[in-house]
């Protein structure tokens, strides 16, 4: 335990209070200094440091508004439906809160994606930032979980098929799929057992999965300290008192920093909950105003906006795709060989990986690997601090073709995305197979090709304009 | 391709199973969207809303004192739209039941309540829009057990309740040369039999009133969450000068 401090008799009120608590609560004086006011920042973070304080008040906003939506609504399948429109009607405010929930489902993986775009754009997830990353990875792991189970829970037409084919997809896994898909639906179709699990995971279980997992990510990001746009470690430069040169606290100057952002971003969302709540269909599906039922198929069924990219790559796996991985693979396995450096047991190894791939390939549907493809979509990002090699983190120091690289990445995640929502079409199958092979090239090459090219030299210290 | 596609979708379970019918049919028309704020349009809307609709179709999640919105009375809504046993404070719902609808019509009558909010299709038009073609582009279809087919809706299960208002319709077809010798009859719309009860800018008119009802009623908090919306924006702009003021009073000290 820490001191316990004395307070001369004459010391003003709040003095007094103030050494009461600490004396009976350091922990909290301790952690306000470790995480806020004596929490160094790089005083160079430019704008897209937004959106990981947007993230934590979208969360914030989800969880304030889901606890007034639980008050009302009824997780069974023949009141879901009603409950929310009673919500919409006769609650007092219930159609503001549940819009800024509707919104906000959308709104956390606008940032969230903008996010993480400014990790990659930084590489903040390099050296020692790789825990940062993996806790952020799970926390996007965690949301689209959140958002998946959150969806049915309106019981409209979209929210049963759309939860339908999600789970069928789960059934495509060899051997135990079906059992599988049985047991997250708790009934042959989707019925009211899915409905009351669902709504036991989305209200309860993931909520404290996602809340520890972003102790986690801020608690390790204080821990090795925030980056910045121009890559550089602050802590590698120290002043006399060891604190990081470029570095200023956190509170108040990037707590001020951020309400700007909060403004702006609030800005945005009203506009979207006061005057165009739907957002033409994207943040409410059309569809979703019609009552579940499961004798009717809607003819076209298409996940909300931000699983598309990933819906896309699923879409993208047909048979000649798979065909198409097969060659890519021998082609990479013949590469290997002839140039590659290896030890002939190693040789021998990869042929031997390559073969029973390809097996593998040929003897599972192609249905089943469009599953692991939009897995693996999300998971290879797990891997991202170990597949970059640049030899610097920031996008700013690297050859400029390495800019476009990531403007052509960025362009291929909304096309498909896209690409996702429209109901399939020769041409759109064609474009978003080329998009799929271009994002797993774009990270399963970056070892190779994130080395190549002429690298600027970085800074000592951090480039900044006194405002 | 397209049919490994198909077959990939298939499985899936996508696609599949009866196309929902408001997918074809024609073009929408463009429904009168001021007529949403117009009191008298909505309140003759939910007159003959209570009149033509109401007995098949329920609004299960409206209540008929919702109707105060619209500039109605409990005594007005009490004396002229209910017609039932129901309190004033009750939802609008019907005694129909779901079997024998189904037995009756082939489906079950759609609950109206959100109804113009989910027929909206992008690149087609807003719910309203295919409402407000809907309702005035039935026509005579003997072939059809209920005698009346619709344009926007091709086989459409309900008879043309509005026919007296509107008289009867038939459809338009066009000889078409198939490119292969034969020919093919193509809908080119419908054009009256026999006048009805209203002339054909007045049955326009009342249907646009309907619509301007069920649209109103789909979102009946719409013209309040605009409201509030212009205020909440102007405040977050005043805010948004005080917070990049206070910003920059701070980040004056770093250098």
């Amino acid at each position: 335990m820490a001191e316990f401090k004395e307070v001369p008799a004459d010391a003003p009120v709040t003095e007094k209070v103030t050494v009461w608590f600490e004396n009976r609560f350091p922990t909290a004086f301790a952690e306000y200094k470790k995480h806020l006011s004596e929490y160094y920042a790089p005083k160079n973070m430019n704008w897209m440091y937004f959106f990981g304080s947007l993230a934590l008040l979208v969360l914030v906003i989800q969880i304030v508004t889901g606890i007034f939506l639980v008050m009302h609504y009824k997780p069974d399948a023949n009141l879901a439906f009603a409950s929310v429109e009673y919500i919409m009607r006769d609650v007092p405010w219930g159609w503001l809160v549940r819009y800024m929930h509707s919104t906000g489902a959308s709104a956390f993986f606008v940032v969230v994606y903008l996010h993480m775009f400014r990790g990659m754009l930084y590489g903040s997830y390099r050296k020692p930032r790789e825990l940062v990353w993996i806790f952020g990875c799970l926390i996007f792991l965690c949301l689209m979980g959140e958002a998946f189970f959150g969806y049915l829970l309106p019981w409209g037409q979209m929210s049963y098929w759309g939860a339908q084919v999600i789970v069928n997809l789960f059934a495509a896994v060899p051997f135990v799929g079906p059992d599988l898909a049985l047991l997250i639906r708790g009934d042959y179709v989707v019925s009211d057992a899915t409905l009351n699990r669902f709504f036991a995971f989305h209200v309860i279980a993931i909520p404290f999965v996602l809340v520890g997992l972003v102790v986690a990510h801020l608690l390790a990001l204080h821990d090795v300290g925030s980056n910045n746009p121009d890559g550089i470690e602050i802590k590698a430069r120290k002043d006399a008192n060891g604190k990081p040169l470029d570095g200023i606290p956190f509170h108040p100057y990037y707590t001020v920093h951020d309400i700007v952002g909060v403004v702006a971003f609030l800005m945005v969302f009203s506009a979207v909950v006061f005057f165009a709540p739907e957002m033409g269909g994207y943040f409410l599906e059309y569809n979703n105003f019609i009552p579940a039922d499961p004798l009717k198929t809607p003819a076209h069924i298409a996940p909300v906006w931000y699983f598309t990219p990933y819906y896309s790559m699923l879409r993208a796996t047909t048979d000649p795709m798979v065909n198409v991985f097969v060659i890519v693979i021998a082609l990479a396995t013949v590469v290997a060989l002839l140039f590659g450096r290896f030890k002939s047991p190693v040789k021998i190894g990869i042929v031997v990986a390559a073969l029973v791939s390809i097996a593998l390939l040929k003897v599972f549907d192609a249905k089943f690997w469009g599953v692991v493809v939009m897995g693996g979509a999300v998971i290879i990002m797990f891997f991202l601090p170990w597949l970059d090699h640049s030899p610097v983190k920031s996008i700013r120091y690297r050859p400029g073709w390495h800019k476009i690289l990531y403007t052509v990445f960025a362009v291929v995640m909304v096309v498909l995305g896209y690409l996702g929502i429209q109901p399939p079409s020769d041409a759109g199958t064609l474009i978003s197979q080329v998009g799929t092979l271009f994002y797993f090239g774009f990270f399963l090459l970056m070892p190779w090709w994130s080395r190549i090219g002429e690298f600027k030299p970085v800074p000592e210290r951090v480039t900044f304009q006194p405002h | 391709m397209k049919k490994l596609l198909l077959s990939l979708l298939a499985a899936l379970s996508f696609g599949v199973g009866q196309v929902q019918a408001a997918g074809d049919g024609i073009a929408w028309d463009r429904f009168p969207k001021e007529r949403v704020n117009d009191l008298a349009a909505l309140q003759n809307g939910a007159r003959l809303f209570a009149n033509y609709c109401l007995n098949c179709h329920a609004a299960a999640f409206m209540r008929y004192n919702r109707l105060r919105d619209i500039g109605l009375t409990e005594e007005q809504i009490k004396d002229n739209l209910i017609f039932t046993s129901a309190k004033v404070g009750d939802l609008m719902t019907v005694a129909i039941s779901p079997r024998e609808a189904k037995e009756w019509f082939g489906a079950v009558p759609p609950d109206l309540t959100v109804i113009a909010r989910s027929r909206s299709a992008a690149g087609r038009g807003s719910g309203s829009d295919y409402l407000y073609t809907f309702l005035r582009t039935y026509y005579r279809d003997e072939t059809r057990e209920t005698g009346w087919n619709n344009a926007a809706f091709p086989a459409v299960g309900m008879p043309h309740v509005l026919w007296e208002l509107q008289g009867p319709q038939r459809a338009v077809f066009a000889e078409v040369k198939d490119g292969h010798g034969g020919s093919a009859q193509v809908f080119r719309g419908v054009e009256p039999i026999a006048p009805g009860k209203l002339s054909e800018t007045a049955y326009n008119d009342a249907v646009a009133d309907l619509v301007a009802y069920l649209t109103w009623m789909s979102e009946p908090m719409r013209s309040q969450r605009v409201r509030i919306g212009v205020w909440v924006l102007l405040f977050l702009a005043a805010f948004f000068v005080i917070a990049w003021r206070l910003n920059a009073v701070y980040w004056k000290d770093v250098k």
